[in-house]
C-alpha cells in the first residue's frame, strides 16, 4: 500500500518537474529567438528536415483518412438518404479536426522521435557542452530553428493533408460510392467556412510548437546514456501524442 | 591564469567538490590527477562556466566568472579551447567543417582564410588526410586530434582538457601526450589537463595537483608531488610497478 502511495508521489513529482522544466525551455527558447543575430539557415535546414521531408507520410495518412472517413460516414448517412452530405462531413472533419491531430501525431512520430533521439545523443556525447564551451548558446543553435521550424510546418503540412483528404473523399464518395457529384461539392463549399480551415490552422500552429518543446525537453534533458536517450525518444512521442489530444479538446471547447 | 578559491558543488544532495583552492599558472600544462568518479571533470567544466557553483569563486584573467551572466560568459568562452573526453565532435559535420565551426561562429573570415586556418589546424595535429571525413570514420585517436585542431580553431589562451588519453592504447597515448607538449611549446598557452593516468600526468605537466576527496590534497611540481607520500599516489605508484593488486581488481 505504501509502495503504491510512494510510486504515485514519484510520478506526481516527475510531471510536475517535467511541466517546470518544460515551461522554462519554453521561456529560455522565446528570449532566444529574438536574440540577434537570426539564424535563417538553421531554420530552413529544419524546416526541410521536418516539414519537407514529412510530404509523403502527411499525403498517404491524409488521403486514407479521407477515403476512411467517407466510407464510415456514407454507410451511416445512407440509413436516412443523406449520402449527398459525405463530402461536408469529410470536409469539416478533415479541416477541423482529423487533418491538424493526425498531421500532428505523423510529425510527432516522425520527426519528433527523431529531434529528441539526436540531441539526446548529442547531450551523452557532450556535443551540446562543446556548443556551450564554443560560446555557441545551444538553446538558440539547437531549440529554436527547431520549435519555429515545427510551429511553422504542422500547419502548411495540414493544408496538404486538409486538400488530399477531402479529395480521397470525393474519390470513394463519387466515384467508388456513386454520390451525386454535384451535390457532394456543392454541399462541402455551403457548410464549410474558411473559418474552420482557419481555426484548424490554428490548432495544427499550437500542436506543433507543443510536440517540439515536449521532444526538444526530452532530448535536451538527457541523462543516462544509450538507455537514456531510447527511454526519452519513447516518452517524447507518447507524452506529445497525450498533450496533443488535451490541448485539442482545449482549443476546440474555446474556438469553436 | 586561473584561480579557484574555496569551490563548492553538490549533485543531488552529493557533495562532489568540498571547498577546491587551486591556481592555475599562465602559459604551462597543469594537471589535475584524481580518480575516477573524484570530481575532476565537474572542476573542469566549472573553469568554463558549464556549471555553477553552489558556492566559491573562479577568477579567469581576474575576473570572476560565477558572477557572469550569460553574454559576459559567452564573449569569455571564446577565449577558451576545450578537448572533450570523447572529443565531442559534431557528427553531422565532416572533420574539416568541425575545425572551420567556431571560425563560421566568432569571425568574419572569408571563406578562403578559413580553410587556410583548418588545413593549418589539421597539419598541426598531422590530421589533414582526413579533413573530408566524418568523425564517425575515425579512431579514437584521430577524434582525439581533430577534437584538439577545433580547440585550437580561434588561438584561445586556455586550453581544458578532459582525459586526453583516456580509452587510447599506450602508443596513441603516448603520440597524444608529446602532441599536447609541442603543441603548448609552440604556443605558449595556458592548458590544463583532467587525468587519472599517473604516467600521462608525470609526463606532461609543468604543475600538478591531486584532487582527491573534493579537495585539493597537494599541489606542486611533478616531483614534489610524487614524492609527497600521500597514500592515493603510493596506490597508483604500486599499480604502474606491480600491475593491479587482486583486491582491487575485484573491489
Amino acid at each position: 500500500m505504501l509502495g503504491a502511495v510512494a510510486s504515485l508521489g514519484a510520478w506526481v513529482i516527475k510531471q510536475v518537474k517535467d511541466l517546470g522544466g518544460m515551461a522554462l525551455l519554453c521561456l529560455r527558447t522565446l528570449r532566444w529567438t529574438f536574440h540577434l543575430p537570426f539564424r535563417p539557415d538553421l531554420l530552413l535546414e529544419q524546416m526541410e528536415r521536418i516539414g519537407v521531408r514529412s510530404t509523403p507520410v502527411i499525403f498517404m495518412t491524409g488521403a486514407f483518412t479521407g477515403m476512411v472517413f467517407a466510407l464510415e460516414t456514407c454507410y451511416a448517412l445512407r440509413k436516412f438518404g443523406a449520402e449527398t452530405m459525405v463530402g461536408v462531413t469529410v470536409a469539416l472533419g478533415m479541416t477541423r479536426e482529423l487533418g491538424p491531430v493526425f498531421t500532428s501525431i505523423m510529425i510527432t512520430a516522425r520527426a519528433g522521435s527523431a529531434m529528441a533521439a539526436e540531441l539526446g545523443t548529442m547531450r551523452i556525447t557532450e556535443q551540446i557542452d562543446a556548443l556551450a564551451a564554443m560560446a555557441v548558446n545551444p538553446i538558440k543553435y539547437l531549440i529554436v530553428p527547431r520549435l519555429l521550424a515545427t510551429t511553422l510546418m504542422v500547419p502548411l503540412l495540414t493544408i496538404v493533408s486538409d486538400f488530399v483528404g477531402i479529395v480521397g473523399g470525393y474519390f470513394v464518395g463519387v466515384i467508388l460510392l456513386r454520390i451525386n457529384p454535384g451535390a457532394f461539392v456543392a454541399n462541402i463549399e455551403k457548410y464549410t467556412g474558411l473559418d474552420d480551415i482557419y481555426y484548424g490552422l490554428i490548432k495544427a500552429a499550437v500542436f506543433g510548437f507543443l510536440l517540439a518543446l515536449v521532444c526538444c525537453y526530452k532530448g535536451y534533458n538527457v541523462r543516462g546514456g544509450a538507455e537514456g536517450v531510447g527511454r526519452a525518444t519513447t516518452e517524447s512521442v507518447v507524452m506529445s501524442a497525450v498533450v496533443i489530444l488535451m490541448a485539442d479538446y482545449i482549443l476546440t471547447s474555446l474556438l469553436f | 591564469m586561473i584561480e579557484i578559491r574555496d569551490l563548492h558543488k553538490s549533485f543531488g544532495g552529493q557533495e562532489v567538490l568540498k571547498g577546491v583552492n587551486l591556481v592555475i599558472p599562465q602559459g604551462q600544462i597543469t594537471v589535475i590527477l584524481g580518480r575516477s568518479g573524484a570530481g575532476k571533470s565537474v572542476l573542469l567544466k566549472h573553469m568554463i562556466g558549464l556549471f555553477r557553483p553552489d558556492r566559491g569563486e573562479i577568477l579567469v584573467m581576474g575576473k570572476d566568472i560565477t558572477r557572469m551572466g550569460e553574454r559576459e560568459l559567452m564573449e569569455l568562452r571564446k577565449r577558451f579551447g576545450m578537448l572533450f573526453q570523447e572529443g565531442a565532435l559534431f557528427d553531422s559535420l565532416t572533420v574539416a567543417e568541425n575545425v572551420a565551426f567556431p571560425l563560421r561562429e566568432h569571425t568574419d573570415l572569408p571563406e578562403k582564410e578559413v580553410q587556410e586556418v583548418v588545413i593549418r589546424r589539421l597539419e598541426e595535429v598531422g590530421l589533414a588526410e582526413a579533413a573530408d571525413k566524418m568523425p564517425s570514420e575515425l579512431s579514437g585517436g584521430m577524434k582525439k586530434r581533430a577534437a584538439l585542431a577545433r580547440a585550437l580553431a580561434l588561438d584561445p589562451d586556455i586550453v581544458l582538457f578532459d582525459e586526453p588519453t583516456t580509452g587510447l592504447d599506450p602508443v596513441v597515448a603516448g603520440t597524444i601526450e608529446e602532441l599536447i607538449i609541442e603543441t603548448q611549446r609552440h604556443l605558449g598557452k595556458t592548458f590544463v589537463v583532467i587525468t587519472h593516468d599517473l604516467k600521462t600526468a608525470l609526463r606532461i605537466s609543468q604543475k600538478m595537483a591531486l584532487l582527491e576527496g573534493g579537495r585539493i590534497a597537494i599541489e606542486g611540481r611533478p616531483e614534489e608531488v610524487l614524492h609527497s607520500g600521500h597514500p592515493l599516489l603510493e596506490a597508483f605508484l604500486k599499480r604502474e610497478r606491480y600491475g593491479a593488486p587482486r583486491e582491487e581488481v575485484k573491489g
